[in-house]
């Protein structure tokens, strides 16, 4: 996966609790074989219904952050949400939290997700909807940077952190321990 | 320390578990279909790996194949090569398909647990989130992303974190004309689509107690759709007579050695949970979901919620809720009008399902207004209806009796619900253009499907049962 130290970036505002992933990329898209292409989809549902709706709006052309309420990427367990919103250019999602498997969909793929309260959310997303709204986000020292200066600092799993800064694939992780897992299965 | 059945699941399968890292984790059975496992083969080719196991993977086509009768002529061309794909991976690494045809294809968590792959115990996963399906045998059986399709094919195991757990109990006995599936939505809305992130959930209760193995599946199924990754119930007497002279079954002694390792899967009764929640059933009534994602339902006998009554973080969701099924706050949900009615979906496609709305639709017919569906979840299942009369049935009232898969739960196939229309589903999601761009749809029970066919609007069933 692609490495991610620091990113600066105006924001998407989506003021929306559980986005589903059935909203991030709809099912009739996932006929694909491939990972690349999806981005041209993202919220394909939300973007014909609305033509107000963020991804249809130039402001927010180029954003590669979005901040939404909590329980972001709840439903179906189809990576090709993450592949979607990468590909589409988005690196960090921020949140008062995220489903389990998105959660674990994203690790997989460098997708970084930041979790910090719901007044936090409120406050950056205010103002982001009427005008670009910058921030920083600095994985390595787990710290949110906001247009104003004020810093935050948010929680990280440390062994996803290190994977992430690093571009470690956690398939290499288990092939290297290919050995104690053929013992345990053999024992089983 | 006194261990609940999740853990001691967990604890049998764990490989390594560093301080600080995710553990390995053994998986038993993987079970793969044609829309997430194209790019998890690549991976491995990419890589130069071999799948380790290729006997404890199996393969269906479900998603993406029609359900009319000549299914192999598949109009979409993406759809068309995705599913070659999935024939060709399995063939070139030596993987049981239980392709079209073969009397065994059907939807993946209908076919799993009818051959006797899901037995009490074993780790399942698959790349599709109503795994958890497989946790009504006392499994643990969640869905997982593609990245993790491959690691499981490449190594077996995958890399994960230990769950918290929540018990969640059933007081009461179920009333007449509620269901597994009313059970299931009463918990989502009770706690709500995030109500258990983070936990594998155990059932409990003497209605859970009395449920077929079929009701149990219904409600684990949905655990994913409060949060949960899995959902499981202990096996016992029920679990064990489902499961005899079943094809991948144990047999002989291999039989009683297994019964013995199962019957030791139990939570002791000073186990602990992370979470509790206890819910009362004695006076639930039908429900069925108004909104756009599962925990927006109430009973049938109810309005819809006033927004001044939503949590403030929710009222943007709800307002878009509302616009987009063309629906107002403080509405009764009795009585509106429906354009499709579906019998279908990894949460109520068996038998037992086909046999309520066999009952309720004798010498009935469907209303005019609606267009019903009706899609059995797998070959076997399409001949046992057949055996039984119960297509008649459903020929006679004026519905469609069509060939397995997942169908219009996902319309990633032809089977889908035109635009602005209202289908009342016997599936388990209802998110924005789930079944077709612009579709609109209602989550109950098979048998408040039937009810609603007859009458043309969303109905309980209780006069019918």
């Amino acid at each position: 996966m692609e490495k991610f130290t620091t990113l600066t970036s105006h924001l998407i505002p989506l003021p929306y609790a559980n986005i589903d992933t059935d909203m991030i990329i709809p099912a009739q898209y996932l006929t694909t074989i491939e990972k690349k292409g999806l981005g041209k989809y993202l919220f394909q549902r939300l973007k014909e219904q609305n033509h107000n709706f963020p991804l249809n709006q130039k402001i927010y052309q180029g954003a590669q952050i979005i901040v939404a309420n909590q329980n972001f990427g709840c439903g179906s367990s189809r990576e090709h949400a993450v592949w979607a919103l990468l590909d589409y250019g988005i690196r960090v999602i921020i949140a008062p939290s995220f489903a389990d498997i998105f959660f674990s969909n994203s690790s997989k793929n460098g997708l970084v997700l930041v979790t910090i309260p719901q007044t936090l959310v409120n406050q950056i997303i205010k103002p982001a909807q009427t005008k670009k709204y910058q921030l920083t986000v600095n994985l390595q020292s787990q710290t949110l940077t906001l247009q104003n200066g004020q810093k935050f600092r948010f929680p990280f799993d440390p062994f996803r952190k290190e994977c992430i800064l690093k571009g470690l694939d956690d398939l290499d992780y288990l092939l290297s321990y290919q050995k104690k897992i053929a013992q345990f299965k053999h024992k089983r | 320390m006194y261990r609940n059945i999740i853990q001691k699941i967990w604890e049998n399968h764990v490989v390594i578990q560093k301080k600080g890292h995710p553990a390995i984790f053994s998986i038993d059975l993987q079970l793969i279909h044609e829309v997430t496992s194209a790019q998890a083969f690549k991976m491995l080719e990419e890589k130069r790996i071999k799948v380790s196991e290729p006997n404890r993977v199996l393969a269906t086509i479900d998603h993406s194949i029609p359900t009319t009768l000549n299914r192999t002529k598949i109009a979409d061309s993406k759809a068309r090569q995705q599913i070659a794909q999935l024939r060709e991976n399995c063939k070139k690494n030596h993987i049981t398909l239980f392709d079209i045809k073969s009397g065994d294809q059907g939807i993946v968590h209908v076919i799993g647990p009818e051959l006797g792959l899901t037995q009490p115990g074993m780790t399942i996963v698959c790349g599709d989130s109503h795994t958890s399906t497989h946790g009504a045998f006392g499994a643990l059986g969640f869905g997982i992303g593609t990245s993790e399709i491959a690691h499981v094919l490449a190594t077996g195991c995958l890399l994960i974190y230990p769950p918290k757990t929540m018990k969640v109990e059933f007081i009461g006995i179920m009333p007449n004309g509620v269901y597994a599936k009313d059970l299931i939505l009463a918990l989502i809305r009770k706690i709500g689509i995030a109500g258990a992130n983070g936990h594998i959930i155990q059932y409990i209760g003497p209605s859970i107690h009395k449920m077929s193995m079929e009701a149990r599946m219904t409600i684990c199924n949905m655990s994913i759709e409060c949060g949960a990754r899995a959902g499981l119930i202990e096996a016992d007497a029920t679990t064990f007579n489902y499961l005899r002279g079943k094809k991948y079954a144990p047999k002989g002694n291999k039989w009683k050695q297994a019964i013995k390792y199962w019957k030791a899967l139990t939570t002791h009764s000073k186990a602990h949970f992370d979470q509790k929640i206890k819910l009362n059933i004695e006076s639930l009534e039908p429900l069925v979901t108004w909104g756009i994602n599962p925990e927006q339902v109430i009973q049938i006998s109810e309005s819809i919620p006033h927004l001044k009554d939503i949590a403030e973080s929710k009222r943007e969701i709800t307002k878009k809720a509302l616009k987009y099924v063309n629906l107002k706050e403080g509405q009764k949900i009795e009585g509106v009008p429906i354009d499709y009615a579906f019998i279908g979906s990894c949460t109520n496609a068996r038998i037992e399902d086909l046999r309520i709305v066999a009952q309720i639709l004798k010498i009935k017919k469907v209303h005019k207004n609606v267009k019903m569906y009706i899609v059995p979840g797998s070959e076997k299942i399409h001949k046992m209806a057949i055996d039984e009369g119960l297509n008649t049935i459903f020929q006679k009232a004026g519905a469609q009796f069509r060939l397995p898969g997942c169908s219009m739960c996902i319309a990633m196939n032809e089977d889908r619900v035109p635009g602005g229309k209202r289908c009342v589903s016997s599936t388990n999601r209802n998110f924005i253009g789930r079944q077709g761009p612009g579709s609109i749809t209602h989550l109950a029970s098979p048998a408040t499907v039937a009810a609603s066919a007859i009458e043309g609007k969303i109905t309980s069933p209780v006069k019918y049962v």
